[in-house]
């Protein structure tokens, strides 16, 4: 039976900002299973990355509940989020802007166990990055390069030793491999999920690249201006998206098939400012399925099936009619 | 001149960047045809190459450090190495033109998007300013752009918008050649899907013939009729779209199909392509793909492989094709 790692209830993250409120996250909740992988796919400006930082702290939570192995992250005290960020850790998009350049290989490797102490002597810190790099595949005679003098793909090594340095049971990978090419993507993809089966790690994994959330996932989140639109597991929603938004975003991807012959939905306009949206649907202004009640109510994620739920007013109506 | 009806035509063509720390051997003996109203995809990684062809194309690569080494490129039948400056400003933007992959930056911040159309259209045409501004808004129809907003400037639009507003600045003097370098590469996908659709309409409407830089194959899935991919500044594999989707024989090809997660099927774990691209100031020897190839012979590191035609004209840069 899974067991619930990560649950998260009535998300909101709003930014202040000259022209209101910027709804970046908007009341969402999702629940990850030890061991498992969520993917959180949505195009830029969905509120993506600002739920994977909220979710660490790294960004305060305007409202909601945040519940690690059932403890409300929320109410922790320093102290105690502390502890907690021993445990959870992030990866970031690009390794060119989060790695010091001022730093060797070793010392950033090296730098969250002397901040913690979690180990003393210097001889266990050399021991302890020396087994990190190998873990990720980086050469031991890498130990004192600075980031500059690497590639992307080793950079991003790099950012993955640091973040299980303090042998975290939760990462945040937060766009780990859009800034990589093809050939390298495939080596770090790899990587994440061998470290996964042999550390049993949990993984909140975004991406806006359907095909790499659909390779590493066990279940998908959909998100679309702060709202999540549909929660499947990783295969059904291939097979049969349920949200119109869903669906026209399948639709886009450029297969590299030319046996495929698709029909393309091309959406009109683009995303809408999250500053102050309007009632009701999100996606109403671009959908192409839209009716009256979309306009001024706003649709609940409900399920629709065993693992799957929607939030689509004529999916709903479908299903009850 | 050369014999054929193609568009373009380039022959060894051969690029370096000299810098004080060496040579960079950035496109190396590149063989290319393109025809009327066709469209290929130029395909590879980061360093591959790429661009500076595009750029060659346009005898645009920065000199220094960047040179012409070698070769002929026909434009139409005429060779443009040999051109002048002036002459190819009459070409750029007129008769050839581009596209660059960030809208961001490829636009004047302080023009108006309609005065930014006219400029080209004014440089390349004989007609008055204000004939010139009304086939500027034409153009912005074209792209999807109402007219009520052809008095904005750059910033106040998204970026697809923007990509929108570049695509008609390239297209305004009806070119023969486009050349789209990762045009969609900065937008979402639900963005791409748009502005792909509005080229390939584009495209067919004035019948250019294009070259589509990119490094997603689904693109070249979806839009060219030829490809090429490249590999350290050499093209190692040329054919049809067909040919080569159905039938991909260099081994870096077939790397590199194997490394896309697969959104059809199931896949228990990629089998990615082991190692680096290589530093282009330190080519390997030999085939310039035969540290990171599985089927590498002990000659592969002595002799740079010569394109060998296996039929359909599907031409391979490998030693393991010569027959």
């Amino acid at each position: 039976m899974a067991e619930k790692f990560l649950e998260v209830k009535n998300l909101k993250k709003y930014f202040k900002t000259k022209r209101g409120w910027l709804h970046a996250v908007d009341d969402i909740d999702f629940v990850i299973n030890k061991g498992e992988t969520l993917g959180l796919v949505g195009e830029s400006g969905c509120g993506k990355s600002t739920t994977g930082r909220v979710v660490l702290r790294l960004l305060e939570a305007t409202a909601g509940e945040i519940l690690f192995n059932g403890e409300d992250v929320l109410k922790f005290n320093k102290q105690k989020m502390r502890e907690m960020r021993q445990n959870a850790q992030i990866v970031f998009q690009d390794p060119f802007a989060s790695l010091n350049p001022r730093m060797s290989v070793s010392q950033i490797i090296a730098e969250p166990l002397v901040i913690n102490k979690t180990v003393s002597s210097k001889h266990e810190i050399q021991k302890k990055v020396a087994s990190l790099m190998e873990t990720v595949g980086l050469a031991s005679r890498l130990e004192n390069v600075y980031p500059h003098e690497l590639d992307g793909g080793r950079r991003q090594r790099i950012g993955i030793a640091r973040a299980l340095a303090l042998n975290p049971s939760f990462i945040v990978l937060d766009e780990p491999v859009s800034a990589l090419d093809v050939s390298i993507q495939a080596q770090i993809l790899n990587l994440m999920d061998e470290l996964q089966d042999e550390l049993g790690l949990t993984y909140l994994f975004v991406s806006h690249d359907l095909s790499v959330i659909k390779h590493v996932s066990d279940n998908i989140a959909v998100m679309y201006l702060g709202k999540i639109v549909e929660m499947s597991d990783y295969a059904s929603i291939f097979v049969d998206p349920l949200h119109p938004y869903t669906k026209a975003l399948l639709s886009a991807i450029p297969i590299p098939d030319v046996d495929i012959k698709r029909e393309r939905i091309i959406l009109e306009g683009d995303v809408p400012s999250p500053i102050a949206p309007p009632p009701g649907c999100r996606f109403y202004g671009r959908c192409y399925a839209r009716k009256d009640i979309c306009k001024d109510n706003t649709p609940e994620l409900l399920p629709v099936s065993e693992g799957r739920s929607v939030a689509c007013h004529i999916v709903h109506e479908q299903r009850k009619g | 001149m050369t014999e054929s009806n193609n568009m373009l035509e380039i022959k060894g063509l051969t690029i370096h960047y000299v810098t004080d720390d060496g040579v960079v051997r950035a496109v190396n003996d590149l063989n290319i045809a393109i025809g009327r109203g066709e469209s290929i995809g130029l395909v590879g990684e980061t360093g591959a190459g790429k661009t500076t062809t595009a750029l060659g194309i346009l005898k645009l690569v920065p000199n220094p450090p960047g040179k012409i080494i070698d070769g002929e490129i026909f434009l139409d039948g005429e060779d443009i190495i040999k051109k002048s400056e002036p002459e190819m400003r009459k070409i750029r933007g007129n008769k050839v033109s581009m596209i660059f992959q960030d809208p961001m930056t490829s636009l004047n911040p302080v023009m108006t998007v309609r005065d930014q159309i006219a400029e080209v259209i004014l440089l390349h045409e004989k007609m008055p300013a204000a004939k010139a501004l009304e086939k500027a808004e034409e153009m912005l129809m074209k792209v999807g752009i109402m007219p009520d907003r052809a008095k904005d400037y750059p910033h106040q639009f998204s970026g697809g918008m923007r990509q929108r507003v570049v695509i008609a600045i390239a297209l305004a003097c009806s070119p023969e050649l486009l050349i789209a370098d990762e045009p969609t590469t900065a937008l979402d996908v639900t963005i791409q899907a748009q502005v792909l659709e509005l080229m390939k309409n584009l495209k067919e409407e004035f019948n250019t013939s294009m070259i589509m830089i990119t490094h997603d194959l689904g693109i070249v899935a979806e839009i060219c009729d030829k490809v090429a991919v490249m590999y350290a500044g050499s093209v190692v594999e040329y054919a049809d779209k067909l040919e080569l989707f159905k039938n991909p024989k260099h081994p870096y090809t077939i790397g590199l199909f194997n490394s896309i997660p697969d959104i059809g099927n199931d896949v228990e774990s990629l089998k990615p392509i082991k190692g680096l691209m290589p530093d282009p100031m330190n080519l390997p020897t030999g085939c310039p793909f035969h540290p990171r190839c599985d089927k590498a012979k002990p000659e592969c590191s002595e002799k740079i492989p010569a394109g060998y035609d296996i039929g359909n004209n599907h031409i391979v840069k490998c030693i393991l094709f010569n027959q």
